[in-house]
């Protein structure tokens, strides 16, 4: 089987991550309940005609996939493959309050047309001309996780040579408001570096778009080898150690040779146990990272685990304000992401240097 | 008249989300599709839902649509005629 490499990628989040040069070097702290992307300069990436009618995560998709594009030096991949966890949100809205709000009559097309799942996946198609396979995952907090192993797949086969993927999830007013008011959403804004310490129910939710190329063939911007991935729907928080360890056995590693453990904590009293149970348990001599609380929760906030991880494995550098605790490695080689939300849909992944 | 022309105006650049574009940008006798504002088809779904919701205007026939998209000045004219709220 041929091995997959990530090449590149491109990255639209609330932190620093559109270009190499200031690549996380400054982390960017917030005290709120959401946290928006910054927006790229989108008129250097989509022509203002085409982009008039896309929302955000439309247009962080498109400026993602571009950047890894750019940065693998290619013009056009074999597949596209998106995952979303709750797709064109703001189009979707718009579309269902113009339903409500004008009595079913008098509906425009645009938002319709916009707000499906697989918009971000369509658009970028148009954009680079990519007429190959084109699939969007939504399957919660797996969606990119099975964007990755759908790729893995086909790289590992043979399949196809280059894939673009990535996770996008934008956030919009009223699906904002739900979630406050169920409690998914944290009541109170908090401090980034204090999340993980408010024992409180809910998180802080946030927004972004992270591709990457992955391909089976190795070139001079290659980042990392995804080496294991493995999904699960539901997992008991008295498994997850037993999980992990056989996932590891399953690529003839165990806890010790795991340089850097990343996880997804989001600040969720009810849930972050899971990634308590790893850290406190088998990975406590490990170093330990997390990321969610400078860019929030979102069903596909993993992708940033991933380019972080990548990004490490490269540059043998990682951003101190993630640390989780004081732990440093003496080499960067194995880096293990765990992620899950609202114990659902759970997800290791193995990235190993090339 | 001229009210309603800059009415349709504003419409225009909120509903087709014309971001970069003031009412200035848009001339009378502009013409809204083609060469001029580049507008296209899914916009011309915008303008005739527009029609009805905002004037009460149900176009039933698309050849007229082609006339009364024209630009500005001839939609303004043909909602001063057939407007019913």
């Amino acid at each position: 089987m041929e091995k997959v490499y990530i090449n590149s990628f491109g990255s639209v989040s609330a932190q620093n991550t559109e270009y190499d040069s200031s690549f996380l070097k400054d982390i960017i702290s917030y005290n709120d309940t959401t946290i928006p992307a910054i927006n790229p300069i989108y008129k250097d990436f989509i022509p203002p005609a085409a982009a008039r009618r896309m929302a955000k995560g439309v247009k962080m998709g498109i400026v993602a996939s571009k950047l890894a594009l750019q940065k693998a030096n290619l013009n056009n991949v074999d597949a596209i493959i998106t995952g979303t966890g709750m797709g064109c949100l703001h189009d979707s809205e718009k579309f269902l309050s113009a339903i409500i709000d004008n009595d079913e009559q008098y509906l425009t097309p645009t938002p319709f047309i916009q707000s499906t799942h697989n918009t971000v996946g369509g658009q970028i198609a148009l954009e680079i001309q990519c007429k190959g396979y084109n699939f969007t995952y939504v399957h919660g907090s797996n969606s990119f996780e099975s964007a990755l192993l759908d790729a893995k797949l086909q790289l590992e086969l043979n399949e196809a040579k280059n894939i673009l993927i990535g996770g996008v999830d934008e956030l919009a007013k009223h699906t904002v408001l739900l979630n406050k008011t169920i409690n998914h959403i944290k009541k109170e804004p908090v401090e980034s570096a204090e999340l993980l310490e408010t024992n409180t129910k809910g998180a802080i939710f946030g927004e972004g778009a992270n591709f990457f190329v992955v391909s089976n063939e190795k070139q001079d911007s290659t980042l990392a080898v995804v080496d294991g991935l493995e999904i699960y729907n539901t997992l008991e928080v008295d498994s997850i150690t037993d999980k992990a360890r056989e996932f590891l056995k399953e690529h003839n590693l165990n806890v010790s040779e795991i340089d850097t453990l990343i996880l997804g904590n989001n600040g969720d009293e009810e849930f972050d146990i899971y990634y308590n149970t790893l850290t406190s348990g088998d990975f406590k001599n490990t170093q330990q990272m997390v990321y969610k609380p400078w860019i929030g929760e979102c069903y596909t906030a993993s992708s940033f685990g991933l380019l972080l991880a990548a990004n490490i494995l490269k540059t043998k550098t990682v951003p101190e304000t993630f640390q989780l605790n004081a732990i440093i490695p003496s080499q960067y080689k194995t880096i293990l992401l765990y992620n899950q939300y609202r114990g659902e849909n759970h997800s290791f992944t193995l990235l190993r240097q090339c | 008249m001229e009210a309603l022309k800059q009415e349709l105006k504003e419409n225009i650049i909120e509903q087709l989300n014309l971001e970069d574009m003031t009412i200035t940008d848009i001339g009378d006798d502009d013409m809204l599709f083609g060469d001029g504002l580049g507008l296209d088809s899914i916009d011309a779904l915008e303008l005739i839902v527009m029609l009805d919701k905002n004037y009460g205007i149900k176009l039933t026939d698309p050849k007229e649509g082609k006339h009364i998209f024209e630009s500005v000045k001839t939609m303004a004219t043909y909602i001063t005629e057939h407007r019913s709220k």
